[in-house]
């Protein structure tokens, strides 16, 4: 065996191909499918929302109010990465158009007209189509601007800003300074006309905000869901309502077992042909032996240990190749995740077993050639030169 | 041959020193068709210290003959006993366990692994004795001293000359210190200076007491020993 390195090589390059092929469609596998989970989940992994428990109470009120500074004393948990305050506005008969009304005249669209904190943007992903978000200070001078959720927008028809469009609620007059192209979560913002908290409070007596929307690092929701009742609410925390996403799905274990199954089978035909090329090398190496296995009979070997030196031998060709095909593997899961920019994800039960793996299709490919060679008379080997 | 005198030989056996080959009526068929008798009806018997050469043209069964005195092949019919030790009754793995410790082969081609070094081979045999690993060594180097190998312990067997290659064969026959030493044309690849240089190291090991049997088809090789049998169609002649 060490006689021949290149052909050691050349025979456990079936095992290391097919090894390596099972570990990285595996590796692989597992990677791709947490990838697809964690894209589809993102929003929701990382949604948390507070609101007031439902109305119900003695009066038919809010059983309590949020404050106002709940954004503020959420940001300072550990793992959140932003929050902001939502509120829909009651707006009485009060219509949307982009133009000043006539008077008396009626037509115009109901929209929703909502309110935020300047933090609301960043807590549900928003994303603008152009302009910008209102910030702090709009908020804090009760400014007369407001963001139009995509849907919102279409129908006023505004599609710029760089001429500060107005549009109308009632009679006011509200400059547009961006609109939405997307958000996550709140989907109703899309449909919605948002103003600052501040401008809310002025112009529709906004007493407290409806609820709390919280962006929590991955992996920190249900931390926050738990903590962010007594952050806001620390006498009455019961209060309040918390909105958490569940914990990891069965949809995933799902994918991942169908993707799976697969590659295992891909990884499996892979080293059927690898304990063939094994076999089959094995046996060329008996054959080639013939008198050294007739020399060690006539030293007192008997059938089995010429039988044993074959198995280990094989043994130890499938256990390189499957060490080899399992370097390859992870190599090829850790290089391709890296490419991909995603997080390689490998069961360590693969990387350890996959090497034992390679010995056993050693030991099953190596049985017929050992037993070959063990049934070689040591007369027909020594005759001859 | 009669049951009875079976007895009476085997009875013997114990009385005497128990030569170290004893073979009677042992014979060799090979099925066919057509069958072939290599060996018919042949009684041998080689003593203790004894150096006895089998010669034979090709064909003459002295291969098949070497075999069975090896334990190398079963014979047809017959008693063979080595070092009083019948082999008839032995299962596969007890014979293999008598070869590596009672038998030392020879062979013309030397059957050196070239992979190994010189040292290696040679403590080669002791290992299915079931020598520890370093008494083999030690042992190897003693017995290669012995066929003035020293400085060539750690050499490929590829590197030797043909002499030196069956010095080396004899060094791995010797070194597990065997009953009986058998030689198959133990110069048939050699030149004749080489091949005198192998005989006189059979010499020395006569003198020192080692049981030797050399098959051979050369009566040069076959006239250096003490008694010569000659074999003609599977059956000897004295």
């Amino acid at each position: 065996m060490a006689a021949r390195p290149t052909r050691l090589i050349l025979t456990t390059l079936g095992t290391v191909l097919g090894i390596a092929a099972l570990v990285a469609t595996v590796g692989l596998g597992q990677t791709a499918s947490g990838q697809i989970t964690q894209r589809f989940d993102l929003a929701a992994a990382t949604r948390v929302v507070v609101q007031p428990e439902e109305k119900g109470g003695q009066e038919g009120e809010a059983a309590t109010q949020l404050p106002w500074d709940a954004p503020d004393r959420i940001q300072r948990l550990n793992g959140v990465d932003a929050a902001g305050t939502v509120s829909t506005l009651d707006v009485g008969d009060d219509l949307v158009r982009s133009v000043a009304a006539l008077d008396g005249q009626k037509d115009g669209h109901a929209l929703k007209v909502m309110a935020g904190s300047a933090g609301l943007f960043d807590a549900v992903r928003a994303v603008l189509r152009t302009g910008r978000f209102f910030d702090a200070g709009h908020d804090r001078r009760a400014d007369k601007v407001v963001v139009l959720g995509k849907h919102a927008a279409s129908r006023l028809g505004v599609n710029r800003v760089d001429s500060q469009p107005a549009v109308f609620i009632g009679d006011e007059p509200y400059t547009v300074i961006g609109i939405l192209d997307s958000v996550s979560g709140r989907a109703e913002l899309n449909d919605a006309v948002i103003m600052p908290n501040g401008t809310a409070k002025t112009a529709y007596d906004l007493e407290s905000p409806d609820a709390v929307e919280i962006r929590t690092q991955v992996g920190a929701a249900q931390l926050i869901a738990g903590q962010a009742p007594i952050a806001i609410q620390p006498n009455d925390p019961s209060t309040l309502n918390v909105d958490a996403p569940p914990k990891q799905g069965a949809v995933r274990k799902g994918v991942e077992s169908d993707l799976n199954a697969l590659f295992l089978l891909l990884g499996a035909v892979a080293l059927l042909v690898g304990g063939l090329g094994i076999a089959n090398v094995t046996l060329l190496s008996v054959l080639e032996r013939i008198s050294e296995i007739g020399l060690r009979r006539a030293l007192g070997a008997a059938r089995r240990h010429v039988a044993i030196q074959f198995l280990v031998e094989s043994v130890i060709v499938g256990f390189l190749g499957g060490l080899l095909g399992t370097a390859v593997g992870v190599l090829l899961t850790v290089g391709v995740s890296w490419v991909r920019d995603w997080t390689p994800i490998l069961d360590n039960r693969l990387a350890f077993g996959s090497p034992l793996l390679g010995a056993f299709i050693g030991l099953v490919a190596g049985t017929y050639p050992a037993w070959k060679a063990s049934a070689i008379q040591p007369i027909t080997a020594l005759r001859g030169t | 041959m009669s049951e009875r005198s079976e007895t009476w030989m085997s009875e013997t056996a114990v009385a005497l020193p128990a030569p170290v080959v004893e073979m009677i009526g042992v014979r060799r068929f090979f099925p066919g068709p057509p069958e072939v008798q290599a060996i018919r009806e042949v009684d041998l018997t080689i003593g203790q210290g004894e150096y006895l050469s089998i010669v034979g043209p090709s064909g003459s069964g002295k291969s098949t003959l070497l075999h069975l005195l090896g334990l190398l092949d079963n014979p047809t019919g017959g008693v063979y006993r080595l070092d009083g030790v019948d082999t008839m009754s032995l299962r596969e793995r007890r014979r293999a366990v008598l070869r590596g410790e009672r038998i030392g082969f020879v062979f013309q081609s030397f059957h050196l692994l070239d992979h190994r070094t010189v040292l290696e081979n040679v403590a080669l045999s002791m290992v299915y004795v079931g020598v520890p690993r370093r008494e083999r060594m030690a042992r190897a180097r003693v017995a290669l001293q012995r066929v003035g190998l020293a400085h060539r312990m750690d050499f490929a067997p590829t590197t030797l000359s043909g002499g030196e290659r069956q010095r080396v064969a004899i060094a791995r026959a010797l070194v597990a210190e065997p009953s009986l030493l058998l030689a198959d044309e133990p110069t048939g690849n050699l030149d004749s200076a080489n091949a005198e240089a192998i005989l006189e190291v059979f010499d020395e090991l006569h003198h020192e007491g080692m049981t030797l049997a050399v098959i051979t088809h050369d009566d040069h090789v076959s006239s250096r020993a003490q008694r010569q049998v000659r074999i003609v169609d599977g059956t000897l002649q004295w």
